[in-house]
């Protein structure tokens, strides 16, 4: 026996949370089982489709447009531009990102001082884009030391941005310990909870208004770090609004990130009213097959060995750094159905020696059909009821596109329809 | 071009030709686990301090990454270092090791350095180590208290006692004693046949099912304290619904499994019944036997715990052969489709807002009481979301962390009350009991649901 589904999506990411929810809208029993939470916490909330093109160039203002002059191996060519649109809207459908309302990139500012072309960003970075050219206070807090608010304001004058930029750092009210963590400033946030400030309780975000407020000139935007909130964060973000008279902005952080753990909380939330089943916490190591299909995977606890069948697998496990394709000195593989990773005989292959420059590493990743199923070394089908989806895949190189995110639902889309229908 | 390919002298099959090295002794005690490899997977993310629920609201607790990696590379560079006592702040809940990307075993590593505290730094004459030894050690309280339960529900819940028991103990007086059941699982088990009339019902059981009468479907039941002491109608649930289909059920001789051992860094304690537990599962594994529990904190302490803290002949054996009860049958039985075409009608027939308890996750178990029962007609089921209940075992009975452990549990108080219906549900006893406090609701097990719905 084993627990069964018609559709087994293994990965918790973008591309897993996507392929399940259009597999489960189509109508299959769906069971997405992930090693570990979702990827989506790593990531900083914002959803890119092309920001630059594989040349570099760039930042992309149409990324639907650039995709058509993709090489033919990239996933956006074997799914098609098309596709990539249905699929971003069911993405628009389940979350309330804005950046719908035109194909043209938006420009949103990172806490690194940077500025980042971005097809969707959370309703919380909206009054930060960088084409908008009302001024700007940035807000650091004193312990939090990924975010430089002077530094940020800086690099952005530095970059250019249409607007005048300041930046100040601020104590974030009450006894707050150095190393505090994002989820503390959040909880604290969410609940109005009492902070003392001089000997006198008051609810944070008053009391964070009232610090901003002795800072503030006239600018009319207020930015800071993605720590405004979390399940309440839209009534944090009216709260500080109303009380420093600006509006109010956070700048997307990096690892842990408050914006990535909201998106993973509503496409959860998503996938729960279709239907589908999950869970977490435990790998899957092994897997039967009878000839060229897959019959069943298994999950391990603790040496346990827990047996999950299912008609259809979607293999979204991420690349390299979601440990979807691992490497060692002599190998790339992928490490549950070793499907087949082109790569080359020698390691010094794999990189560029220049930091920048065009490493094949980052392009590792399973060759798939135009259905998404891995193909072997001599291009025939790995498992016919196997799809791959997102940072498994190959031939494009996300980091340096700014493509990871549209990747992910693109693909994830696709993979999900195919198995879908194939389990029928 | 890159530095890696730059000639040098250095030879990686005979690195040290030549020279006088001192070797490095990578492993002081081998008596010791070594936890190197986990905190040099530590990349830093901090993912997992997004889990920690103490870290939330507690402005004094440093959170899990510095008490694991941080905490452990402290150690092995400094003979001096002591232990930091924020380590008896961490409630053990474990969801860390949920989030850590590179597998960095967090909770072994907060198991071991909260031992480590509680052996050698904490006066074992204070009254916060008799206080949790006290806590810990709730089974041998629950055994006097069993012998005449009457008198201990009233006793354990009088007024003047339980402030005494406050100023004096430290153990807070906003909560009730669980109650103790007037028979205990055990004397139930005995009076209704023990092991020979289980197996007379799972022989009946299967030839309804048109199995073999002698088909080799067997458990061992690990009930723990709870189950046994004050609500042994889970356990009962439990015997009824295995037999129904078709499994004998044994109830082996039993300890407490640790769990609340384990938080409160009463390791010894803890390996004592260990000890027991795992000498009586193995040999029934040996013969054959699953073992299973109701209990989340059970289960977990079994398959994880025991493993990763001690080293006991057949300790692996038991924790690749231990389940869930849920999760049991969903392996082996058609029970989704089983649910599918029953109903629930009388008292069980409610809605019911979940809570998933934490220990409940490590395990991947956090959804499937939910994802059986919404297809259950007759009842409703709602999770009430990811929060930790903020009780967390013996934590929340601390005078000191009660209120931290009320703000802990406001957002699922919050979420139960915006529930449909005012029953709650969770496999935890304790999380049952926070729940049960915050909000005033009547919680219930999740095979009390499976028996109504399944044992006509």
């Amino acid at each position: 026996m084993a627990i069964n589904s018609d559709v087994l999506v293994i990965g918790g990411g973008l591309a897993g949370l996507t392929s399940a929810l259009k597999a489960a809208r189509e109508g299959a029993d769906v069971r997405l089982v992930s090693y570990k939470q979702s990827s989506l916490r790593h990531a900083s909330g914002l959803v890119d489709l092309l920001g630059y093109t594989p040349d570099g160039e760039g930042p992309v203002t149409d990324p639907y447009a650039a995709m058509s002059d993709l090489h033919d191996a990239h996933p956006y060519q074997t799914v098609g531009t098309d596709t990539v649109r249905e699929a971003m809207s069911m993405f628009d459908d389940v979350t309330d990102y804005r950046g719908d309302h035109t194909d043209t990139n938006a420009l949103v500012p990172t806490h690194g001082g940077t500025v980042k072309p971005t097809a969707r960003y959370p309703t919380g970075a909206a009054a930060g884009l960088a084409s908008d050219d009302r001024d700007v206070l940035l807000i650091g807090l004193e312990a939090m030391v990924d975010f430089d608010a002077p530094h940020v304001a800086a690099h952005l004058e530095a970059a250019g941005v249409p607007f005048n930029v300041r930046g100040e750092t601020i104590r974030f009210p009450g006894e707050l310990q150095a190393d505090a963590k994002i989820t503390r400033y959040a909880k604290l946030l969410d609940n109005n909870g009492e902070v003392a400030v001089r000997g006198r309780k008051k609810g944070a975000r008053d009391a964070l208004a009232e610090r901003v407020n002795t800072v503030r000139e006239k600018e009319e935007r207020v930015g800071f770090p993605a720590i405004l909130g979390d399940a309440h964060t839209d009534a944090v973000r009216a709260a500080l609004e109303e009380k420093i008279g600006a509006d109010v902005f956070e700048v997307p952080m990096g690892p842990p990130s408050l914006p990535g753990l909201r998106l993973e909380d509503s496409l959860f939330e998503a996938l729960d009213e279709s239907g589908a089943s999950f869970e977490t916490g435990n790998p899957i190591v092994d897997f039967d097959a009878d000839g060229d299909r897959i019959e069943t995977v298994y999950i391990e606890k603790n040496g346990a060995r827990i047996p999950n069948s299912a008609d259809q697998y979607i293999l979204a496990t991420g690349g390299l750094v979601g440990k979807g394709i691992e490497s060692d000195r002599e190998n790339v593989h992928e490490p549950i159905f070793d499907c087949h990773i082109e790569h080359g005989e020698d390691r010094y292959d794999w990189f560029d020696g220049d930091v920048f420059g065009d490493h094949s590493f980052a392009r590792f990743g399973v060759e798939t059909d135009e259905t998404l199923r891995p193909l072997t070394a001599s291009d025939s089908v790995e498992f016919e009821n196997l799809r791959a989806a997102g940072s498994v895949l190959g031939g494009y190189d996300f980091q340096a596109e700014k493509s990871g995110s549209g990747v992910s639902i693109a693909t994830g889309y696709v993979a999900g329809e195919n198995a879908a229908a194939e389990a029928r | 071009m890159s530095d890696a390919q730059s000639p040098t002298d250095f030879d990686p099959v005979e690195p040290n030709t030549g020279h006088d090295f001192e070797p490095v002794d990578v492993f002081p005690d081998s008596n010791d686990f070594d936890l190197r490899p986990g905190a040099d997977s530590c990349f830093k993310c901090s993912v997992c301090d997004t889990n920690c629920p103490v870290a939330e609201v507690d402005d004094d607790f440093p959170g899990p990454k510095f008490q694991g990696p941080e905490q452990w590379r402290l150690k092995q560079s400094d003979d001096d270092y002591e232990i930091d006592d924020s380590v008896m702040s961490c409630s053990n809940c474990m969801r860390c090791d949920n989030a850590c990307p590179s597998g960095v075993p967090l909770s072994q590593m907060h198991n071991t350095a909260r031992g480590e505290y509680v052996e050698e730094q904490m006066d074992k004459l204070s009254i916060e180590y008799i206080r949790n030894r006290i806590l810990a050690n709730y089974r041998t309280s629950a055994t006097i208290a069993s012998k005449v339960p009457g008198l201990a529900n009233w006793g354990m819940n009088f007024g003047p006692a339980r402030w005494l028991m406050e100023k004096t103990l430290g153990v807070t007086k906003e909560r009730e004693f669980p109650e103790f059941a007037s028979e205990t699982f055990r004397d139930w088990w005995a009076a209704r046949g023990g092991a020979d009339a289980s197996r007379r019902n799972a022989q009946q059981s299967r030839e309804r099912m048109g199995l073999d009468r002698d088909a080799d479907k067997k458990v061992a039941y690990f009930h723990g304290c709870y189950s046994n002491y004050n609500s042994p109608n889970v356990g009962q649930a439990m015997v009824r619904v295995f037999e129904h289909y078709g499994y004998e059920v044994v109830a082996p001789e039993q300890k407490c499994s640790g769990t609340p051992m384990f938080a409160n860094g009463m390791l010894k304690d803890a390996r004592r019944h260990a000890e027991v537990n795992v000498s009586s599962m193995s040999d029934l594994v040996d013969q054959g036997y699953d073992a299973i529990a109701s209990c989340t904190s059970c289960s977990m302490a079994l398959r994880q715990e025991y493993p990763e803290l001690f080293d006991i002949d057949g300790i692996e054996k038991v924790a690749s052969n231990t389940f869930e009860s849920l999760e049991y049958l969903r392996i082996h039985e058609d029970i989704k489709e089983d649910i599918q075409e029953t109903d629930v009608s009388g008292e069980l027939a409610e809605e019911f807002a979940y809570h998933a308890p934490c220990h409940a996750r490590n395990q991947g178990l956090e959804r499937q009481s939910v994802e059986l029962f919404r297809d259950l007609d007759g009842v409703g089921i709602e999770d009430v979301g990811e929060s930790c209940s903020g009780i967390s075992g013996t934590y929340g009975w601390k005078e000191e962390k009660y209120e931290k452990s009320m703000e802990i549990g406001e957002e699922m108080f919050e979420h139960m009350e915006h529930a449909e219906g005012d029953v709650g549900m969770t496999e935890c006893p304790t999380c049952a009991s926070q729940m049960e406090h915050g909000t005033g609701y009547e919680i219930r097990h999740p095979l009390e649901l499976l028996e109504a719905a399944l044992v006509k």
